[in-house]
């Protein structure tokens, strides 16, 4: 399988106390892959270090692995943010609609035009299950559609690699499920999916593989059934 | 118990000198201006803790001939009134012009100078400006509240003179040698005083009026003004007064011609006529005054306006460049912004609009707009600042996940969210700049409340111009905090 993300011997310290200590892993293209362990392991760390929110020694690699037709779209290699992330609280605009959310990195960072960014970001959101609330406010939407709005805003920018930190912390059993069909759905779609979580009902129902994690190390890695066993 | 009788005869002892003084000699004690400076009362350049001149050498003779000893207390120029009126001294003497208005509210000493008000223009202009018909359409500065100003209103009625006030004597000249005006009129006094500073101006001797100075004592007082009165008298008929105005140099013709009439015991001279007759009913006042405070109140809306506008502005570059910029940036930004809020208001209007006349001369409403404008930039730039470090970490670092430049971060995420924040310090500050533009009026700039003073010098009440001045400043200011109010509501804080 071709690799999308390599991570080599990751370091992250805080407050001068290592957090994550000489991570080693890759992951392919469409792959699903879940980080697991107790509250501290530095799950959370490892996402934000990959995303570039985090000091960190050591290597991340991202290889892009699609290929685009430049003919028709010059710009397809600026156009995606290769990284992109779902914060466990979300962390959407709280100043713009759910549709703005969507299509602001689109229209400013990608510089595709805001008529085509917003019928995109309708899309998106459809496909979602939100698309009747797209002109509602953050603070508006209940925590689950909070969500799906995020990863619609993680999506517009078309990443090779989406991180999810915690997904299932703010939904209910029905959602839960809901969110798992998603995640695979996503990954046919050729993105790579690594998502944080604590949830072993979650992960065994979606992921391919599980790394878990302990005190900053990756003490065991393989099938969910066979890890979370 | 020791010790308290022991700080009891301790406090016995610090009180005791002032006691005993005070039954030994009552006090005189006299109001008046020491920043009205020589020859009236200053600080005396050897011994600043003392004040001289010929105000205070006719407090003295006054004291000695009570058999009291004179005691100076400083009092602002234009709260004399006021301050006599409430009894905070025995009697107001600072070069204080006989009126009609003052006649009726306090009671008022036979003259003891008389003066001439004349005008006073750059040598260059002796020709063209010998009289205030000459002046129609020039700008001409003087005191307000004054005779002078009062002729300066009918000049502008009848020639189209323009009036400008200022609160101190000084600077009328000072601007007059650079231009900002072209011509003073105030009293001969101040016009001597003002050529001798100022190279390249010189006294029309012609007078355009004649006024008189007199002390001042509260309405219930007339007893001890009459004493004073047969005081002053004497002092005429014996030259002690002479002798006091030839220190001076003050002595002219018009003295002992003025002296030999009172002596003789006539009544006090006319007033000189003002524009505004006192005896009208306060209604009649506040109609006629209304169109000049809604003027003033125009004024001091569009200068908070524009100031506000510039503060904002300049507010949001410094808060940027103190959150974002290098670490020298920084810091030079954080010292200018502690210099600006450190030093007063008023103090920041003096250096704009005299202290750089050398440099540049700021006309007087620009001088007014960029010291409120600068002076308000600082403590926006405060508020900015704190509302820009507010916006949650979580939402700038979800802008850099989906590859925002810092630039673009600022611009679309942080600065809108801040600007909410900080939307309701910022109207309280608007609503304070709006009060505060009545600092303006040292600069020669006539907005609400420096009209309101005038209104109120000249119905010699502070009442029903206080309540029209309170009124308009509420009408400007509660709209405003109601429609901060509905924004915030509207953004669904």
């Amino acid at each position: 399988m071709t690799s999308v993300l390599e991570v080599f011997d990751l370091y992250v310290d805080r407050n001068g106390q290592p957090v994550v200590q000489g991570v080693t892993f890759t992951a392919g293209v469409g792959e699903r892959v879940a980080l697991m362990g107790p509250s501290g392991a530095g799950k959370t760390t490892v996402l934000r270090a990959i995303a570039g929110l985090e000091q960190s020694a050591g290597a991340v690699t991202l290889s892009r692995s699609s290929t685009y037709d430049l003919r028709e779209d010059p710009f397809a290699l600026h156009r995606t943010s290769p990284v992109g992330m779902v914060f466990q609280f979300h962390h959407l605009f709280e100043h713009l609609t759910a549709l703005q959310n969507v299509a602001l990195a689109p229209v400013q960072v990608s510089r595709i035009p805001r008529d085509e960014a917003e019928r995109r970001a309708k899309d998106l959101l459809d496909q979602l299950g939100v698309g009747h609330r797209m002109h509602a406010r953050p603070h508006e939407l209940s925590g689950g559609e909070a969500q799906r709005v995020a990863i619609a805003r993680a999506l517009a920018m078309k990443p090779l690699l989406l991180l999810m930190d915690e997904p299932t912390a703010s939904l209910d059993p029905a959602r839960r499920d809901d969110l798992a069909s998603t995640v695979r759905r996503l990954s046919e779609d050729g993105t790579t999916i690594l998502i944080a979580t604590h949830d072993t009902a979650f992960a065994g129902a979606c992921v391919d593989r599980v790394l878990l994690l302990h005190d900053g190390r990756i003490v065991r890695e393989g099938r969910p059934a066979d890890v979370l066993a | 118990m020791w010790r308290v009788r022991h700080a009891l005869a301790i406090v016995l002892l610090l009180l005791a000198p002032s006691r005993l003084s005070a039954q030994q000699t009552p006090e005189l004690r006299w109001g008046g201006d020491a920043e009205g400076g020589a020859p009236f009362v200053e600080a005396d350049p050897s011994d600043p803790m003392k004040v001289i001149g010929f105000d205070v050498e006719i407090a003295q003779l006054l004291a000695q001939g009570l058999g009291r000893m004179s005691r100076f207390v400083q009092v602002g120029f234009t709260s004399l009134d006021a301050a006599a009126a409430r009894g905070d001294f025995d009697i107001g003497l600072s070069g204080i012009e006989d009126s009609a208005a003052r006649r009726t509210r306090l009671a008022v000493t036979i003259p003891y100078y008389q003066f001439r008000e004349i005008l006073t223009v750059r040598a260059a202009d002796g020709a063209r400006y010998r009289t205030l018909a000459d002046l129609a359409g020039r700008r001409v500065a003087t005191l307000g509240a004054t005779l002078a100003y009062d002729l300066l209103l009918e000049a502008q009625a009848e020639h189209g003179v323009v009036p400008v006030t200022y609160e101190d004597d000084v600077h009328p000249y000072s601007d007059l040698a650079i231009g900002r005006v072209d011509a003073v009129l105030l009293d001969e006094v101040l016009a001597e005083r003002g050529v001798r500073r100022n190279p390249g101006l010189m006294n029309q001797l012609a007078p355009v009026g004649v006024g008189h100075y007199v002390g001042i004592l509260s309405a219930g007082n007339a007893g001890l003004r009459d004493r004073m009165n047969d005081i002053l008298r004497q002092a005429m008929a014996d030259g002690r007064l002479e002798a006091i105005f030839r220190k001076w140099k003050m002595w002219n013709d018009d003295q002992p011609e003025m002296y030999a009439r009172l002596t003789a015991g006539s009544a006090p001279p006319e007033t000189a006529s003002s524009s505004a007759p006192v005896a009208t009913s306060s209604w009649e006042a506040a109609v006629r005054y209304l169109p000049a405070l809604l003027r003033a109140a125009a004024i001091t809306v569009v200068l908070s306006v524009l100031s506000m506008a510039l503060a904002i502005a300049l507010g949001a570059a410094l808060a940027t460049g103190r959150v974002y910029g290098p670490r020298p940036v920084q810091i030079v930004l954080t010292a200018w912004v502690e210099l600006i809020r450190g030093t007063p208001l008023l103090l920041q209007l003096f250096v704009l609009y005299f202290g750089l006349a050398a440099v540049v001369q700021l006309p007087a409403f620009l001088a007014a707009l960029l010291g409120l404008g600068i002076n308000y930039a600082a403590y926006e730039s405060e508020i900015y600042r704190g509302a820009l470090q507010a916006v949650p970490r979580g939402q700038l670092e979800a802008a850099r996940t989906l590859g925002f430049s810092e630039m673009q971060s600022l611009r679309l995420i942080r600065a809108p969210q801040a600007f909410r924040l900080a939307l309701a310090p910022m109207t309280n500050d608007f609503v304070a700049l709006l009060k505060d533009s009545s600092l303006v009026s040292v600069i020669t700039v006539v907005e609400l409340t420096k009209q309101t003073s005038i209104f109120a010098a000249n119905i010699g009440s502070w009442v029903l111009p206080g309540v029209m001045c309170a009124a308009m400043y509420l009408v400007l200011s509660l709209p405003l905090a109601r429609f901060a109010r509905k924004i915030e509501k509207g953004w669904g804080r």
